[in-house]
């Protein structure tokens, strides 16, 4: 069980209504955010435009708004919203006992474990 | 006190009968045995385990308890006439060490040994102990059994010779301000120090989190938020206080912690159960071993784990159902929770996250806010079903919420009038809000604020005011508080249909209110915080949006310098990294170079910059100093450390705020020069440097009408002539060039100063954010703007000390706060991973 799950640190290192970053040797750069309601998202730090870091955008709600050109991306499904199309790869996240826990197989490679989610939805 | 005594009414014979033990004389523990002997008596012999020395009791009236509302007789669930007449074994105060499951026998710290046939483990949760350097000392509690309301009580009565005693209570959910309200009620000096920025903030959104802690502050404990505790202190092996991470020390004599609670699975893991976050059952509350149920806080059932009564009660049932041999399934439900502090009135239910459903359907929001009688509602709509409420203020309505969303009603017909609760989205005819306010009389009242009543509204109407704005400019309804705006547009429409004129445009979408009355408001009303205005202004979304964060946190550092703490969660990233985010997200680093002028140290201190971070460009700026580009944002703090060395500070390159004053020679060099224009660039950057604006901010300096420095397209622009200084204002080299218009001219640098102080102070007091100083004077008039400034002769110096006071808060410079280590969470990255061991390097 805990051997799928990578241990990143306390909730605390997250102030709420920021977000973090994670670097992978030889992978992408992944966001951890915290939001004002106090949960957690982590997802690849690059916005489906441009490549934005989404970690350095306003988080409201459940959304970040892009630094660069203010696209807004759910932290929840990684879609782009309103008029806009795209999608960031999300990583699985859970909180247990004031530690964050990510989803190794998804840290290392985030995309192909988005592909396998989407094939099994479809 | 071994066997079962009593068996006078059974059916069956001892022998017969099964043997059920129970681990835990909790709350759900005995509800299980209540639940089982209703369906048959007779099927089990029963002991129950209790590790707490007294009978069943009702663990969450503790809090009257603490509070000296209820004395413990009154909160017994079942006294030992219970046990007695139904024949079961109380072992009370001794604790179930072990679980033997391939003997079947429980092993308790007594040493007592009970064989079962089922095994029924109830052990509820163990409260969570921060771990802090001091949670062991005397005098650090927690808030779960009536031990722990001793404790508590034995610190009021002691603190009650010094005055009342100090105590902390770390935690500011349900638990830690039940416990803080009973402390200070016994007369303690009560502290709450919450990790998360909003109070429950589980059950809470920030809205009503404001309105509780406000509350709460009113009440005298003092409340704080987005606190780390570091460390507990202590002198003598006691509780002497606590340390934030932060520095800031509080007092205590005693420290509750309430900081959340972990299923209490210890028995069941080592009796190698199946256990995640609690312990693992089925729909009938069976473990991964069939003799062995669970139910009650300890679980996991399908993924949640409960901390209330209500879902227990649930799964009490559909256990008792299972071993009676008549099984329904517990399916989870659905939690509501009300706070029990006498006086205020706090109800939340289900999902507020915002979360989409299954299939992508995404959530609404719908708000009410009444800012006179302090309540605030919010409601969550997704898919035609309700999935959340958060009511404060009144809660009268709650329970019918909480019904709708437990029978996942439909509630697409009653939308519009859902939010004004039962009452008045039943009551037939007025289904649809707009029939009710066309039902309503001709003096019902629109707005309580101005006393405006529907008569009224409808004559102005008639009168020509066809959009909300001009009903507010004629008749003042919905001025005020602007409560009533949706009524006034119902009336609108109701009179006009689609000749309705929509006004000027709001500051967003989640106000009715434009800039300008918004920031009237604040000053009107001494509105201090965000919360605090989307409270009284009646936001309709509950934390705001990108657009209007930032606004209202600007407003609020112009209107209340020195008190108003800048919320970092409402700027922009440029404004939060203090650098320019370029388009690999890499930043530019802009120091500043007062008037333009700079010398060998700054120079060199900017080479060894560029060289040491391997910065890939440097530029002369049009503002006349050096940009350094492709800066990492965990090197910023490095590189504004070496700028500082060498005497430099930001130059807020990247804000809304003062960027650069440009000088020519001036004087001093140019055989044409008048005045010492580049001292006088110098003077006016020390003065306005660092000061924040509703948008950027651009000045220059030229020494004479040749205008080297382009003074007439800058926000303010002095052109030095032989017998003084031309004052030009909202010059603007952007999309839309436009040349400044001539303020005024004067005869000395004082004065020269003097304006620009109060010009810039008159900007940032009356311009919308995100307005710049060209549009604001094409809005509002060149006339207008001198008339503010010139028609009292005492205006200048008014408005240059208003910006002078202000400034002594802002002329600290921001990269040397950062350089010392401030913030570094927003530089260093959390770790790095590495794949091939997949570590996390801390
Ligand atoms: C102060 C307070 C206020 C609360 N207010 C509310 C409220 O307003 N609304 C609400 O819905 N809920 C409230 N709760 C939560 C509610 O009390 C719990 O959800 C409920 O008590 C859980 O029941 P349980 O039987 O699972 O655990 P418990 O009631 O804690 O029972 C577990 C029992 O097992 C015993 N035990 C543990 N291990 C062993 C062992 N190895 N051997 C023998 N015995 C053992 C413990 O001593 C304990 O007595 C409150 C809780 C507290 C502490
Ligand atoms: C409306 C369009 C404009 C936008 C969006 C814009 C944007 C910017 C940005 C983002 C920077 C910071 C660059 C960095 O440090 O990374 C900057 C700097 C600068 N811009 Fe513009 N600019 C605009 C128009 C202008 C115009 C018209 C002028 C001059 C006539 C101008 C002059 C400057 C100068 C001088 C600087 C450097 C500022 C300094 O040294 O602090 N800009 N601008
Ligand atoms: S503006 Fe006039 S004084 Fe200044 S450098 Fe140009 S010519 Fe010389
Ligand atoms: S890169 Fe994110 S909005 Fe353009």
């Amino acid at each position: 069980m805990i051997g799928n799950w990578l241990d990143i640190g306390p909730v605390t290192q997250i102030e709420p209504g920021t977000a973090r970053t994670l670097p992978v040797v030889g992978g992408e750069e992944i966001a951890v955010f915290h939001t004002m309601r106090g949960e957690f998202f982590a997802m690849v730090n690059a916005c489906p435009h441009k490549q934005g870091p989404l970690s350095q955008g306003i988080i409201h709600g459940d959304v970040v708004a892009c630094p660069l050109h203010n696209w807004n991306i759910s932290l929840r499904s990684g879609k782009a919203l309103g008029g806009d199309e795209g999608c960031v790869p999300t990583i699985p996240l859970r909180v247990d006992a004031g530690r964050i826990y990510l989803k190794r197989s998804a840290v290392v490679a985030p995309r192909a474990q988005d592909a396998d989610a989407n094939a099994k939805a479809a | 006190m071994n066997a079962p005594v009593n068996f006078e009414a059974n059916g069956r014979s001892p022998g017969q009968r099964q043997r059920l033990v129970v681990i835990g004389n909790g709350m759900a523990g005995c509800r299980a045995v209540e639940e089982i002997l209703a369906r048959d008596g007779d099927r089990f012999d029963v002991t129950i385990f209790g590790a707490e020395p007294r009978v069943n009791y009702n663990r969450i009236m503790l809090s009257p308890v603490l509070a000296g509302e209820k004395s413990f007789d009154e909160i017994v669930i079942n006294g030992q006439d219970w046990y007695d007449d139904n024949a079961i074994t109380l072992v009370s105060g001794d604790r179930v060490d072990h679980i033997n499951r391939e003997a079947k026998t429980v092993v308790a710290a007594s040493g007592r040994i009970e064989p079962y046939d089922k095994l029924l483990i109830a052990t509820g949760s163990d409260p969570f102990i921060i771990p802090v350097p001091g949670k062991d000392l005397e005098g650090v509690v927690t808030f779960r059994d009536l031990d722990d309301v001793d404790k508590m009580l034995a610190a009021a009565e002691a603190g009650k010779a010094n005055g009342g005693g100090d105590a902390v209570v770390i935690g500011g959910g349900l638990l830690g301000l039940e416990a803080a309200h009973g402390l200070s009620l016994r007369g303690m000096k009560v502290t709450v120090v919450h990790l998360m920025p909003t109070l429950m903030e589980r059950q809470l959104d920030e809205a009503a989190g404001w309105l509780l802690k406000t509350e709460l502050e009113r009440r005298g404990q003092t409340i704080l938020t987005g606190a780390n505790t570091k460390q507990i202190l202590g002198a003598d092996g006691k509780v002497a206080g606590i340390e934030l991470a932060d520095g800031t020390k509080v007092k205590a004599d005693i420290v509750v912690m309430a900081a959340g609670i972990r299923p209490a699975t210890g028995l069941a893991a080592a009796a190698g159960l199946d256990v995640e976050r609690g312990i693992l059952v089925d729909d009938h509350m069976v473990t991964s071993d069939p003799d062995i149920l669970a139910v009650g806080e300890c679980v996991q059932h399908r993924g949640l784990c409960y901390g209330l009564v209500a879902p227990l009660w649930d799964m009490c049932r559909s256990l008792a159902d299972y071993v009676t041999e008549t099984p329904s399934g517990f399916e989870g439900t659905v939690t509501s929770t009300k706070l029990k502090v006498s006086g205020i009135d706090l109800f939340s239910a289900g999902d507020f996250s915002g979360a989409p459903g299954p299939n992508g359907e995404l959530c609404e929001d719908i708000v009410m806010r009444d800012a006179a009688r302090g309540q605030y509602k919010r409601v969550v709509v997704r898919d035609g079903k309700l999935v959340g409420a958060v009511l404060y203020g009144d809660t009268a309505d709650g329970n019918w919420y909480f019904d709708l969303m437990r029978s996942e009603a439909d509630i697409s017909d009653i939308r519009e009038a859902l939010i004004f609760g039962q009452a008045f989205a039943s009551g037939g005819a007025r289904l649809d809000p707009s029939a009710a306010v066309a039902a309503l009389s001709d003096d019902a009242e629109i707005c309580g604020c101005n006393g405006v009543s529907k008569g009224k509204v409808l004559s102005c109407i008639e009168g020509g005011a066809h959009s909300v704005d001009a009903v507010r400019a004629t008749c003042k309804a919905s001025a005020s508080c602007g409560q009533c705006t949706g009524l006034v547009e119902t009336l609108l429409t109701l009179s006009l249909g689609s000749e309705v004129e929509s006004g000027p445009k709001t500051m967003c979408k989640c106000t009715s209110f434009r800039h300008a009355e918004v920031r009237e408001l604040i000053l009107e009303k001494g509105l201090r915080e965000i919360p605090q205005i989307m409270q009284e202004l009646h936001w309709t979304t509950p934390d705001g949006c990108s657009s209007c964060r930032p606004a209202l946190n600007y407003y609020l550092l112009c209107a209340w310098p020195g008190e108003y703490e800048d919320d970092q969660k409402s700027r922009f990233v440029n404004e939060r990294m203090h650098a320019n985010i370029q388009k690999d997200g890499t930043y530019s680093v802009v120091p500043r170079m007062w008037g333009g002028l700079t010398n060998p140290r700054e120079l060199r201190a900017i080479a060894d910059v560029v060289e040491k971070f391997n910065a890939p460009m440097v530029k002369v700026t049009g503002g006349q100093r050096l940009d350094i580009f492709g800066i990492k944002k965990e090197d910023l703090p490095a590189v504004w450390a070496d700028l500082n060395a060498a005497g430099m500070v930001s130059g807020h390159a990247y804000g809304k705020s003062l960027r650069t004053v440009k000088t020519c020679v001036g004087s001093d060099w140019c055989r044409f020069g008048t005045q010492d224009s580049t001292g006088l660039g110098v003077k006016i950057e020390q003065m306005t440097w660092g000061s924040w604006m509703p948008h950027k901010f651009k000045i220059a300096v030229s020494g004479c009408p040749r205008n080297c420095a382009e003074a007439t397209i800058k926000d303010f622009g002095v052109v030095c002539v032989d017998s003084g200084y031309e004052l030009h204002v909202g010059g603007n080299g952007g999309i839309k060039v436009r040349a400044t218009d001539l303020l005024c001219k004067v005869a000395t640098e004082e004065e020269a100063l003097e304006h620009c102080a109060a010009f810039i102070q008159l900007y940032r007091e009356q311009a919308w954010y995100l307005e710049r100083t060209a549009p604001w004077i094409e809005r509002v008039g060149l006339d207008t703007v001198k008339a503010a400034l010139f028609d009292d002769p005492e205006t200048i110096g008014r408005l240059a000390a208003r910006f002078r006071y202000a400034q002594q808060f802002m002329q600290d410079d921001p990269w040397a706060k950062r350089a010392a280590g401030e913030r570094a969470d927003l530089h260093n990255h959390i770790a790095t991973v590495r794949p091939l061991e997949l570590e996390v390097v801390q």
